[in-house]
Protein backbone atom coordinates (compact mmCIF):
# COMPACT_ATOMS: atom_id res chain seq x y z
CA UNK A 1 0.00 0.00 0.00
CA UNK A 2 1.31 3.47 -0.93
CA UNK A 3 1.16 6.57 0.77
CA UNK A 4 -2.22 8.15 1.01
CA UNK A 5 -1.80 11.59 -1.56
CA UNK A 6 -4.42 14.02 -2.37
CA UNK A 7 -5.33 13.74 -5.88
CA UNK A 8 -7.44 17.13 -5.68
CA UNK A 9 -10.22 14.17 -7.37
CA UNK A 10 -12.95 14.91 -4.69
CA UNK A 11 -15.12 11.54 -5.97
CA UNK A 12 -11.66 9.66 -6.32
CA UNK A 13 -10.68 10.37 -2.76
CA UNK A 14 -13.40 9.82 -0.95
CA UNK A 15 -13.76 6.06 -2.06
CA UNK A 16 -9.93 6.06 -1.70
CA UNK A 17 -10.36 6.70 1.83
CA UNK A 18 -13.69 4.66 2.32
CA UNK A 19 -11.94 1.44 0.77
CA UNK A 20 -10.15 0.68 4.41
CA UNK A 21 -12.50 -1.06 7.01
CA UNK A 22 -11.06 1.26 9.57
CA UNK A 23 -11.80 4.48 7.95
CA UNK A 24 -15.31 3.23 7.71
CA UNK A 25 -15.31 2.50 11.25
CA UNK A 26 -14.07 5.78 12.27
CA UNK A 27 -16.45 7.61 9.49
CA UNK A 28 -19.38 6.35 11.55
CA UNK A 29 -18.23 6.64 14.77
CA UNK A 30 -17.53 10.73 14.11
CA UNK A 31 -21.05 10.78 12.67
CA UNK A 32 -22.78 9.35 15.67
CA UNK A 33 -20.70 11.15 18.14
CA UNK A 34 -21.05 14.39 15.96
CA UNK A 35 -24.93 14.26 15.51
CA UNK A 36 -25.02 13.49 19.41
CA UNK A 37 -22.35 16.29 20.98
CA UNK A 38 -24.47 18.97 18.67
CA UNK A 39 -27.42 18.11 20.18
CA UNK A 40 -27.02 17.32 23.82
CA UNK A 41 -24.09 20.28 23.73
CA UNK A 42 -26.69 22.86 22.18
CA UNK A 43 -28.75 22.49 25.34
CA UNK A 44 -25.50 22.75 27.37
CA UNK A 45 -24.86 25.84 25.89
CA UNK A 46 -28.01 27.21 26.03
CA UNK A 47 -27.93 26.01 29.70
CA UNK A 48 -24.55 27.57 30.45
CA UNK A 49 -23.52 24.20 31.40
CA UNK A 50 -20.29 24.39 30.19
CA UNK A 51 -18.46 23.50 33.47
CA UNK A 52 -20.64 20.45 34.34
CA UNK A 53 -19.98 19.03 30.97
CA UNK A 54 -15.85 19.65 31.19
CA UNK A 55 -16.34 17.97 34.83
CA UNK A 56 -18.68 14.98 32.97
CA UNK A 57 -15.33 14.53 30.72
CA UNK A 58 -12.61 14.43 33.62
CA UNK A 59 -14.64 11.68 34.68
CA UNK A 60 -13.66 9.43 31.94
CA UNK A 61 -10.38 8.96 34.20
CA UNK A 62 -11.88 7.77 37.17
CA UNK A 63 -13.98 5.80 34.99
CA UNK A 64 -11.22 4.05 32.86
CA UNK A 65 -9.16 3.31 35.72
CA UNK A 66 -11.51 2.23 38.05
CA UNK A 67 -12.76 0.01 35.00
CA UNK A 68 -9.17 -1.51 34.68
CA UNK A 69 -8.56 -2.08 38.46
CA UNK A 70 -12.23 -4.10 38.49
CA UNK A 71 -11.58 -5.86 34.84
CA UNK A 72 -14.21 -4.13 32.97
CA UNK A 73 -14.46 -2.30 29.54
CA UNK A 74 -13.31 1.18 29.75
CA UNK A 75 -16.16 2.22 28.04
CA UNK A 76 -18.48 0.85 30.62
CA UNK A 77 -16.26 2.37 33.53
CA UNK A 78 -17.16 5.86 31.34
CA UNK A 79 -20.44 5.38 31.47
CA UNK A 80 -20.44 4.58 34.92
CA UNK A 81 -18.15 7.16 36.34
CA UNK A 82 -20.35 9.97 34.13
CA UNK A 83 -23.49 8.66 35.30
CA UNK A 84 -22.21 8.89 38.93
CA UNK A 85 -20.83 11.94 38.69
CA UNK A 86 -24.00 13.97 36.98
CA UNK A 87 -26.07 12.32 39.96
CA UNK A 88 -23.68 13.58 42.40
CA UNK A 89 -23.61 17.11 41.30
CA UNK A 90 -27.51 17.47 41.00
CA UNK A 91 -27.71 16.11 44.52
CA UNK A 92 -25.05 18.61 45.88
CA UNK A 93 -26.17 21.29 43.46
CA UNK A 94 -28.64 23.58 44.37
CA UNK A 95 -32.39 24.13 42.04
CA UNK A 96 -34.08 27.44 41.53
CA UNK A 97 -33.15 30.94 41.40
CA UNK A 98 -29.60 30.65 42.73
CA UNK A 99 -29.05 27.41 41.25
CA UNK A 100 -25.89 28.96 39.05
CA UNK A 101 -24.61 30.81 41.95
CA UNK A 102 -23.36 27.42 43.79
CA UNK A 103 -23.38 25.28 41.17
CA UNK A 104 -20.10 25.80 40.27
CA UNK A 105 -18.65 25.01 43.61
CA UNK A 106 -20.54 21.62 43.74
CA UNK A 107 -18.91 20.45 40.08
CA UNK A 108 -15.64 21.79 41.48
CA UNK A 109 -15.79 19.34 44.36
CA UNK A 110 -17.52 16.89 42.34
CA UNK A 111 -14.26 17.09 39.53
CA UNK A 112 -11.54 17.29 42.26
CA UNK A 113 -12.99 13.94 44.27
CA UNK A 114 -13.36 12.39 40.53
CA UNK A 115 -9.78 13.20 39.50
CA UNK A 116 -8.33 11.44 43.03
CA UNK A 117 -10.78 8.56 42.96
CA UNK A 118 -8.83 7.94 39.61
CA UNK A 119 -5.65 8.98 40.82
CA UNK A 120 -6.21 6.38 43.41
CA UNK A 121 -7.37 4.02 40.98
CA UNK A 122 -4.04 4.62 38.98
CA UNK A 123 -1.65 4.11 41.42
CA UNK A 124 -3.91 0.88 42.29
CA UNK A 125 -3.18 -0.73 38.73
CA UNK A 126 -0.25 1.21 37.29
CA UNK A 127 -0.88 -0.85 33.78
CA UNK A 128 -3.53 1.21 32.32
CA UNK A 129 -1.10 3.79 31.71
CA UNK A 130 -0.30 2.82 28.86
CA UNK A 131 -3.32 3.77 26.92
CA UNK A 132 -3.18 6.92 28.66
CA UNK A 133 -2.61 9.13 25.35
CA UNK A 134 -5.32 7.26 24.05
CA UNK A 135 -7.27 7.61 26.47
CA UNK A 136 -6.51 11.90 27.13
CA UNK A 137 -6.61 12.34 22.91
CA UNK A 138 -8.74 9.57 21.88
CA UNK A 139 -7.58 7.36 18.88
CA UNK A 140 -10.50 7.53 16.34
CA UNK A 141 -8.71 5.19 14.05
CA UNK A 142 -8.98 2.36 16.25
CA UNK A 143 -12.24 2.49 16.52
CA UNK A 144 -14.07 -1.34 16.36
CA UNK A 145 -17.24 -2.69 14.83
CA UNK A 146 -18.40 -3.45 18.00
CA UNK A 147 -17.88 -0.10 19.63
CA UNK A 148 -19.50 1.29 16.72
CA UNK A 149 -22.52 -0.35 17.50
CA UNK A 150 -22.54 0.18 21.29
CA UNK A 151 -22.05 3.80 20.45
CA UNK A 152 -25.16 4.22 17.86
CA UNK A 153 -27.63 2.38 20.84
CA UNK A 154 -26.13 4.61 22.76
CA UNK A 155 -26.86 7.56 20.35
CA UNK A 156 -30.53 6.46 19.71
CA UNK A 157 -31.50 5.73 23.11
CA UNK A 158 -30.40 9.52 23.95
CA UNK A 159 -31.45 11.68 21.21
CA UNK A 160 -34.36 9.85 21.93
CA UNK A 161 -34.82 11.05 25.14
CA UNK A 162 -34.33 14.20 23.65
CA UNK A 163 -37.02 13.91 21.16
CA UNK A 164 -39.60 13.05 24.29
CA UNK A 165 -38.30 16.08 26.42
CA UNK A 166 -36.88 18.06 24.12
CA UNK A 167 -39.64 20.88 24.56
CA UNK A 168 -40.11 20.76 28.79
CA UNK A 169 -36.11 20.84 28.76
CA UNK A 170 -36.22 24.18 26.43
CA UNK A 171 -39.09 25.78 28.74
CA UNK A 172 -37.09 24.97 31.90
CA UNK A 173 -33.70 26.03 30.70
CA UNK A 174 -34.76 29.47 29.98
CA UNK A 175 -37.35 30.18 32.27
CA UNK A 176 -37.20 28.26 34.66
CA UNK A 177 -39.80 29.66 37.60
CA UNK A 178 -42.58 29.81 34.74
CA UNK A 179 -42.26 25.92 33.60
CA UNK A 180 -42.51 25.11 37.89
CA UNK A 181 -45.61 26.71 37.59
CA UNK A 182 -46.66 25.39 34.63
CA UNK A 183 -46.41 22.46 36.24
CA UNK A 184 -43.10 21.09 34.29
CA UNK A 185 -41.07 18.78 36.21
CA UNK A 186 -37.77 21.58 36.54
CA UNK A 187 -35.96 19.58 38.94
CA UNK A 188 -36.17 16.19 37.10
CA UNK A 189 -35.38 17.58 34.09
CA UNK A 190 -31.99 19.22 36.09
CA UNK A 191 -31.03 15.91 36.92
CA UNK A 192 -32.17 13.97 33.44
CA UNK A 193 -30.24 16.57 31.23
CA UNK A 194 -27.16 15.55 33.24
CA UNK A 195 -27.48 12.33 32.64
CA UNK A 196 -27.83 12.65 29.38
CA UNK A 197 -24.55 14.76 29.21
CA UNK A 198 -23.07 12.07 30.99
CA UNK A 199 -24.03 9.68 28.14
CA UNK A 200 -23.36 12.31 25.14
CA UNK A 201 -19.73 12.74 27.00
CA UNK A 202 -18.64 9.49 27.79
CA UNK A 203 -19.54 8.35 23.64
CA UNK A 204 -17.67 11.39 22.64
CA UNK A 205 -14.48 11.08 24.97
CA UNK A 206 -14.30 7.55 23.28
CA UNK A 207 -13.65 9.59 19.97
CA UNK A 208 -12.01 12.16 20.88
CA UNK A 209 -9.88 11.61 24.05
CA UNK A 210 -11.08 13.20 27.29
CA UNK A 211 -9.63 16.24 26.51
CA UNK A 212 -11.06 16.79 23.24
CA UNK A 213 -14.41 16.15 24.18
CA UNK A 214 -15.47 19.91 23.94
CA UNK A 215 -14.71 20.42 20.36
CA UNK A 216 -17.60 18.78 19.38
CA UNK A 217 -19.53 19.70 22.22
CA UNK A 218 -19.15 23.28 22.19
CA UNK A 219 -17.89 25.10 19.40
CA UNK A 220 -20.58 23.55 16.70
CA UNK A 221 -23.57 24.50 19.04
CA UNK A 222 -21.99 27.81 20.51
CA UNK A 223 -21.10 28.93 16.86
CA UNK A 224 -24.52 27.80 15.99
CA UNK A 225 -26.24 29.88 18.33
CA UNK A 226 -24.24 33.14 17.75
CA UNK A 227 -26.06 32.76 14.03
CA UNK A 228 -29.22 31.85 14.94
CA UNK A 229 -31.65 32.24 18.03
CA UNK A 230 -34.56 30.23 16.89
CA UNK A 231 -34.19 27.12 18.40
CA UNK A 232 -34.94 24.49 15.59
CA UNK A 233 -32.64 26.05 13.21
CA UNK A 234 -29.44 26.43 15.91
CA UNK A 235 -30.02 22.95 16.52
CA UNK A 236 -29.65 21.87 12.93
CA UNK A 237 -27.07 24.45 12.25
CA UNK A 238 -25.06 22.80 15.18
CA UNK A 239 -25.71 19.36 13.92
CA UNK A 240 -24.72 20.36 10.59
CA UNK A 241 -21.22 22.17 11.93
CA UNK A 242 -20.12 19.13 13.82
CA UNK A 243 -20.47 16.35 10.73
CA UNK A 244 -18.76 19.03 8.89
CA UNK A 245 -15.69 19.67 11.03
CA UNK A 246 -15.75 15.55 12.25
CA UNK A 247 -15.44 14.14 8.34
CA UNK A 248 -13.50 16.91 7.42
CA UNK A 249 -11.02 16.30 10.36
CA UNK A 250 -10.74 12.48 9.52
CA UNK A 251 -10.31 13.09 5.82
CA UNK A 252 -7.47 15.64 6.05
CA UNK A 253 -6.02 13.30 8.46
CA UNK A 254 -5.78 10.40 6.86
CA UNK A 255 -3.68 12.42 3.99
CA UNK A 256 -1.78 13.68 6.64
CA UNK A 257 0.54 12.45 9.07
CA UNK A 258 -1.24 14.24 11.91
CA UNK A 259 -4.00 12.59 13.94
CA UNK A 260 -7.55 12.90 13.49
CA UNK A 261 -7.87 14.99 16.85
CA UNK A 262 -5.89 17.41 16.64
CA UNK A 263 -7.49 18.35 12.81
CA UNK A 264 -11.33 17.85 14.23
CA UNK A 265 -10.39 20.62 17.16
CA UNK A 266 -8.52 22.56 14.19
CA UNK A 267 -11.33 22.65 12.58
CA UNK A 268 -13.83 23.54 15.47
CA UNK A 269 -11.18 26.62 16.88
CA UNK A 270 -11.71 27.78 13.00
CA UNK A 271 -15.56 27.86 12.73
CA UNK A 272 -16.23 29.27 16.44
CA UNK A 273 -14.01 32.23 15.42
CA UNK A 274 -15.13 32.69 12.45
CA UNK A 275 -18.79 32.84 13.17
CA UNK A 276 -17.52 35.53 16.53
CA UNK A 277 -15.31 37.67 13.69
CA UNK A 278 -18.63 37.64 11.53
CA UNK A 279 -20.89 38.40 13.84
CA UNK A 280 -18.62 41.55 15.11
CA UNK A 281 -17.93 42.78 11.94
CA UNK A 282 -21.51 42.82 10.93
CA UNK A 283 -22.58 44.51 14.25
CA UNK A 284 -19.58 46.97 13.20
CA UNK A 285 -21.32 47.34 9.80
CA UNK A 286 -24.29 48.03 11.59
CA UNK A 287 -23.12 50.83 13.61
CA UNK A 288 -21.27 52.33 11.23
CA UNK B 1 -49.53 60.51 26.36
CA UNK B 2 -52.92 60.18 26.86
CA UNK B 3 -54.10 57.62 29.46
CA UNK B 4 -56.00 55.42 28.21
CA UNK B 5 -59.81 55.06 28.93
CA UNK B 6 -60.88 52.00 31.39
CA UNK B 7 -63.20 49.62 29.97
CA UNK B 8 -65.94 48.44 31.61
CA UNK B 9 -66.09 45.13 33.18
CA UNK B 10 -68.70 42.55 32.03
CA UNK B 11 -69.26 44.14 28.26
CA UNK B 12 -68.09 40.75 26.64
CA UNK B 13 -68.71 37.86 29.11
CA UNK B 14 -71.73 39.04 31.53
CA UNK B 15 -71.66 35.40 33.07
CA UNK B 16 -68.29 35.08 33.55
CA UNK B 17 -67.37 37.50 35.48
CA UNK B 18 -69.08 36.75 39.14
CA UNK B 19 -67.29 32.96 39.10
CA UNK B 20 -64.88 33.01 42.14
CA UNK B 21 -61.45 32.50 40.71
CA UNK B 22 -59.36 32.43 43.60
CA UNK B 23 -59.92 32.04 46.93
CA UNK B 24 -58.12 31.17 50.27
CA UNK B 25 -59.47 30.63 53.97
CA UNK B 26 -57.42 31.25 56.67
CA UNK B 27 -54.19 30.99 54.63
CA UNK B 28 -50.88 30.97 56.57
CA UNK B 29 -47.72 30.35 55.08
CA UNK B 30 -44.69 29.41 57.49
CA UNK B 31 -40.86 29.41 55.96
CA UNK B 32 -37.85 27.71 58.01
CA UNK B 33 -40.40 28.85 61.47
CA UNK B 34 -41.26 32.39 60.29
CA UNK B 35 -44.57 33.18 59.85
CA UNK B 36 -44.77 34.86 56.12
CA UNK B 37 -48.46 35.30 56.84
CA UNK B 38 -51.43 34.14 58.11
CA UNK B 39 -55.36 34.42 58.78
CA UNK B 40 -55.43 35.68 55.00
CA UNK B 41 -59.03 35.82 53.53
CA UNK B 42 -59.32 36.71 50.00
CA UNK B 43 -61.64 35.97 47.34
CA UNK B 44 -61.11 37.48 43.42
CA UNK B 45 -63.82 37.21 40.86
CA UNK B 46 -63.10 37.05 37.17
CA UNK B 47 -62.98 40.13 35.58
CA UNK B 48 -61.38 41.65 38.56
CA UNK B 49 -58.41 43.64 38.64
CA UNK B 50 -56.62 43.41 41.77
CA UNK B 51 -53.46 44.85 43.11
CA UNK B 52 -51.57 43.13 45.88
CA UNK B 53 -49.61 46.00 47.55
CA UNK B 54 -47.40 46.01 50.73
CA UNK B 55 -43.71 46.99 51.90
CA UNK B 56 -40.59 45.08 51.10
CA UNK B 57 -40.52 41.32 52.76
CA UNK B 58 -44.60 41.31 53.22
CA UNK B 59 -44.76 38.13 51.47
CA UNK B 60 -46.47 39.81 48.56
CA UNK B 61 -44.65 37.10 46.17
CA UNK B 62 -45.02 34.14 48.83
CA UNK B 63 -48.74 34.72 48.51
CA UNK B 64 -48.69 34.48 44.68
CA UNK B 65 -46.80 31.35 44.83
CA UNK B 66 -49.28 29.93 47.40
CA UNK B 67 -51.70 30.43 44.87
CA UNK B 68 -50.06 29.11 42.33
CA UNK B 69 -49.06 25.79 44.03
CA UNK B 70 -45.59 26.04 44.47
CA UNK B 71 -45.71 27.31 48.15
CA UNK B 72 -47.34 24.82 50.68
CA UNK B 73 -49.65 26.39 52.87
CA UNK B 74 -49.19 25.59 56.75
CA UNK B 75 -53.17 26.34 57.81
CA UNK B 76 -55.67 27.08 55.99
CA UNK B 77 -57.09 26.31 51.87
CA UNK B 78 -56.46 28.03 48.93
CA UNK B 79 -58.77 27.05 45.65
CA UNK B 80 -58.18 28.26 42.04
CA UNK B 81 -61.04 27.57 39.77
CA UNK B 82 -62.54 25.74 42.86
CA UNK B 83 -59.87 23.41 42.18
CA UNK B 84 -56.19 22.87 44.27
CA UNK B 85 -53.67 25.06 42.42
CA UNK B 86 -52.16 22.19 40.99
CA UNK B 87 -55.12 20.77 38.86
CA UNK B 88 -55.59 24.58 37.76
CA UNK B 89 -52.08 25.43 36.65
CA UNK B 90 -53.06 25.52 32.90
CA UNK B 91 -55.38 28.30 33.42
CA UNK B 92 -53.57 30.45 35.10
CA UNK B 93 -50.97 33.01 33.56
CA UNK B 94 -47.87 33.91 35.41
CA UNK B 95 -45.29 36.28 35.77
CA UNK B 96 -42.81 36.01 38.25
CA UNK B 97 -41.05 38.54 40.17
CA UNK B 98 -38.20 40.47 37.76
CA UNK B 99 -36.49 37.94 35.63
CA UNK B 100 -34.51 39.92 32.62
CA UNK B 101 -32.42 37.96 30.47
CA UNK B 102 -29.16 39.03 29.52
CA UNK B 103 -27.47 39.63 26.23
CA UNK B 104 -26.37 35.99 25.90
CA UNK B 105 -29.42 34.22 26.29
CA UNK B 106 -29.88 33.30 22.24
CA UNK B 107 -33.67 32.19 22.17
CA UNK B 108 -36.21 34.52 20.43
CA UNK B 109 -39.24 36.45 22.16
CA UNK B 110 -41.36 34.92 19.67
CA UNK B 111 -39.99 31.76 21.30
CA UNK B 112 -40.51 32.16 24.76
CA UNK B 113 -44.21 33.37 24.24
CA UNK B 114 -44.56 29.93 22.17
CA UNK B 115 -43.00 28.41 25.23
CA UNK B 116 -45.91 29.38 27.22
CA UNK B 117 -48.28 27.52 25.01
CA UNK B 118 -46.62 24.10 24.46
CA UNK B 119 -43.75 24.44 26.79
CA UNK B 120 -45.38 21.69 28.74
CA UNK B 121 -45.88 19.17 26.24
CA UNK B 122 -43.86 16.12 25.79
CA UNK B 123 -42.23 14.94 22.61
CA UNK B 124 -41.31 16.43 19.04
CA UNK B 125 -43.84 19.33 17.55
CA UNK B 126 -44.91 16.62 14.59
CA UNK B 127 -47.87 17.64 12.70
CA UNK B 128 -48.99 15.26 10.53
CA UNK B 129 -52.52 14.36 10.70
CA UNK B 130 -55.45 16.90 9.80
CA UNK B 131 -56.24 17.66 13.21
CA UNK B 132 -52.84 18.04 14.43
CA UNK B 133 -51.73 20.54 11.78
CA UNK B 134 -54.89 22.59 12.06
CA UNK B 135 -53.92 22.99 15.96
CA UNK B 136 -51.06 23.95 15.47
CA UNK B 137 -52.30 26.74 12.61
CA UNK B 138 -55.10 28.08 15.22
CA UNK B 139 -51.69 28.12 17.70
CA UNK B 140 -49.60 30.06 15.11
CA UNK B 141 -52.27 32.90 14.81
CA UNK B 142 -52.78 33.21 18.45
CA UNK B 143 -49.48 33.58 19.17
CA UNK B 144 -49.33 36.10 16.54
CA UNK B 145 -52.36 38.04 18.13
CA UNK B 146 -50.85 38.17 21.67
CA UNK B 147 -48.13 39.15 20.17
CA UNK B 148 -49.65 42.30 18.37
CA UNK B 149 -52.41 42.78 21.46
CA UNK B 150 -48.93 43.64 23.69
CA UNK B 151 -47.78 45.46 20.72
CA UNK B 152 -44.41 43.58 20.28
CA UNK B 153 -44.81 42.63 16.92
CA UNK B 154 -41.51 44.93 15.84
CA UNK B 155 -39.48 42.67 18.05
CA UNK B 156 -40.73 39.73 19.06
CA UNK B 157 -38.17 38.05 16.03
CA UNK B 158 -35.09 39.16 18.04
CA UNK B 159 -33.27 37.59 20.26
CA UNK B 160 -34.62 38.43 23.96
CA UNK B 161 -31.63 39.18 25.58
CA UNK B 162 -30.73 41.89 22.72
CA UNK B 163 -34.40 43.44 23.65
CA UNK B 164 -34.87 46.71 26.46
CA UNK B 165 -36.73 45.73 29.95
CA UNK B 166 -39.50 47.33 28.76
CA UNK B 167 -40.06 45.04 25.58
CA UNK B 168 -38.63 41.94 26.84
CA UNK B 169 -41.76 42.95 29.69
CA UNK B 170 -44.39 42.76 26.87
CA UNK B 171 -43.33 39.46 25.45
CA UNK B 172 -43.46 38.04 28.96
CA UNK B 173 -46.73 39.13 29.03
CA UNK B 174 -47.67 37.92 25.76
CA UNK B 175 -46.47 34.37 27.35
CA UNK B 176 -48.28 34.78 30.30
CA UNK B 177 -51.55 35.33 28.87
CA UNK B 178 -51.33 32.97 25.60
CA UNK B 179 -53.00 30.39 26.80
CA UNK B 180 -56.26 32.88 27.12
CA UNK B 181 -55.93 32.14 31.60
CA UNK B 182 -58.66 32.48 33.91
CA UNK B 183 -56.39 33.42 36.33
CA UNK B 184 -53.65 36.21 35.66
CA UNK B 185 -50.90 36.81 38.51
CA UNK B 186 -48.14 39.11 37.80
CA UNK B 187 -45.39 40.24 39.79
CA UNK B 188 -44.26 43.05 39.70
CA UNK B 189 -45.13 43.76 36.46
CA UNK B 190 -44.52 47.49 36.50
CA UNK B 191 -41.18 47.04 38.16
CA UNK B 192 -38.03 48.97 36.08
CA UNK B 193 -40.13 50.11 33.07
CA UNK B 194 -40.52 53.99 32.60
CA UNK B 195 -43.39 55.60 33.25
CA UNK B 196 -45.37 55.62 29.86
CA UNK B 197 -44.38 51.93 29.51
CA UNK B 198 -46.06 51.78 32.97
CA UNK B 199 -48.82 53.26 32.16
CA UNK B 200 -49.43 51.42 28.75
CA UNK B 201 -48.95 47.69 30.56
CA UNK B 202 -51.45 48.71 33.38
CA UNK B 203 -54.03 49.63 31.11
CA UNK B 204 -53.23 46.75 28.94
CA UNK B 205 -53.42 44.49 32.00
CA UNK B 206 -56.89 45.96 32.84
CA UNK B 207 -58.33 45.84 29.06
CA UNK B 208 -57.66 42.04 28.99
CA UNK B 209 -59.12 42.07 32.39
CA UNK B 210 -62.53 43.30 31.80
CA UNK B 211 -62.89 41.89 27.91
CA UNK B 212 -61.75 38.65 28.58
CA UNK B 213 -63.23 38.05 32.50
CA UNK B 214 -59.59 37.60 33.65
CA UNK B 215 -58.90 37.77 37.88
CA UNK B 216 -55.87 39.54 37.77
CA UNK B 217 -53.95 39.78 40.84
CA UNK B 218 -50.67 42.20 40.16
CA UNK B 219 -48.23 42.85 42.76
CA UNK B 220 -46.83 46.32 42.82
CA UNK B 221 -44.55 48.55 45.07
CA UNK B 222 -45.89 51.65 43.25
CA UNK B 223 -49.74 51.92 43.40
CA UNK B 224 -49.88 55.41 41.70
CA UNK B 225 -49.82 54.21 37.75
CA UNK B 226 -52.38 51.50 38.59
CA UNK B 227 -54.92 53.92 40.66
CA UNK B 228 -57.47 54.50 37.47
CA UNK B 229 -57.98 51.08 36.81
CA UNK B 230 -57.59 48.95 40.06
CA UNK B 231 -61.34 47.07 41.04
CA UNK B 232 -59.70 46.32 44.45
CA UNK B 233 -56.25 46.20 46.57
CA UNK B 234 -54.91 44.18 49.23
CA UNK B 235 -52.21 45.14 51.49
CA UNK B 236 -49.87 42.82 52.98
CA UNK B 237 -48.27 44.05 56.03
CA UNK B 238 -46.73 42.73 59.34
CA UNK B 239 -48.22 39.32 58.00
CA UNK B 240 -51.85 40.08 57.65
CA UNK B 241 -53.91 41.31 54.71
CA UNK B 242 -56.33 44.32 54.61
CA UNK B 243 -58.32 44.07 51.06
CA UNK B 244 -61.34 46.43 50.17
CA UNK B 245 -61.86 48.76 47.26
CA UNK B 246 -59.45 51.50 46.31
CA UNK B 247 -61.29 54.61 47.84
CA UNK B 248 -61.38 52.74 51.11
CA UNK B 249 -58.27 51.44 51.61
CA UNK B 250 -56.24 54.59 49.56
CA UNK B 251 -56.48 56.76 52.36
CA UNK B 252 -53.64 58.77 54.39
CA UNK B 253 -54.38 57.67 58.26
CA UNK B 254 -54.45 53.44 56.88
CA UNK B 255 -51.38 53.35 54.96
CA UNK B 256 -49.50 55.54 57.10
CA UNK B 257 -50.58 52.86 59.87
CA UNK B 258 -49.45 49.99 57.29
CA UNK B 259 -45.88 51.34 55.87
CA UNK B 260 -45.08 52.87 59.30
CA UNK B 261 -44.40 55.93 57.66
CA UNK B 262 -46.54 59.65 56.49
CA UNK B 263 -48.14 59.26 53.93
CA UNK B 264 -51.03 61.87 52.52
CA UNK B 265 -53.50 60.97 49.66
CA UNK B 266 -54.90 63.84 47.61
CA UNK B 267 -57.04 63.85 44.75
CA UNK B 268 -56.88 65.27 41.71
CA UNK B 269 -59.14 67.82 40.18
CA UNK B 270 -60.47 64.91 37.69
CA UNK B 271 -61.30 62.43 40.46
CA UNK B 272 -57.90 60.62 40.28
CA UNK B 273 -55.77 59.90 43.51
CA UNK B 274 -52.42 60.65 44.56
CA UNK B 275 -50.64 58.71 46.94
CA UNK B 276 -47.54 61.31 48.51
CA UNK B 277 -44.62 60.47 50.41
CA UNK B 278 -45.08 57.25 48.55
CA UNK B 279 -45.13 53.59 49.69
CA UNK B 280 -42.58 53.26 46.87
CA UNK B 281 -40.17 50.63 48.09
CA UNK B 282 -36.37 51.26 47.65
CA UNK B 283 -35.10 49.90 44.14
CA UNK B 284 -33.52 46.68 45.91
CA UNK B 285 -35.15 43.33 44.94
CA UNK B 286 -32.05 41.08 46.01
CA UNK B 287 -35.03 40.23 48.67
CA UNK B 288 -36.52 36.27 47.93
CA UNK B 289 -39.72 35.16 50.19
Amino acid sequence: MSNPTLSFDLLRDVREVLQFPFMVNALEAATIVAVLAAVVGWYMVLRRQSFAGHTLSMMAFPGATGAALAGLPAALGYYLACGAAALAMSATGQSGRRRFATESAAIGTVQATGLALGFLFLSLNSAVLGGMETFLFGNILAVTRGQVLVLLIVALVALSLVAVIARPLLFASVDPEVARARGVPVALLDVGFLLLLGLAVAATSQITGVLLVFTLLVAPPAAAQLITAQPVAGLVLSVAFALAIAWLGLGVAYFSIYPASFFITMFAFGLYVAVRCARWALARHRVA
Amino acid sequence: MSTPARVAAGDATPAKVRETAVQLHSAAVRLGGRTIFSDVDLEVRRGEFVAVLGPNGAGKSTLMRAILGLVALSEGSVEVLGRPPAQSRSEIGYLPQRRSFDAETRIRGIDLVRLGLEGSRWGLPVALSGPARARRHTERGRIEEVIALVGADAYASRPIGELSGGEQQRLLIAQALVRRPSVLILDEPLDSLDLPNQATVAALVQRVCAVQGVAVLLVAHDVNPLLGYLDRVIYLAGGKALAGPVEEVITGPKLSRLYGAPIEVLRTSDGRLVVVGSPEAPHHHGHRH
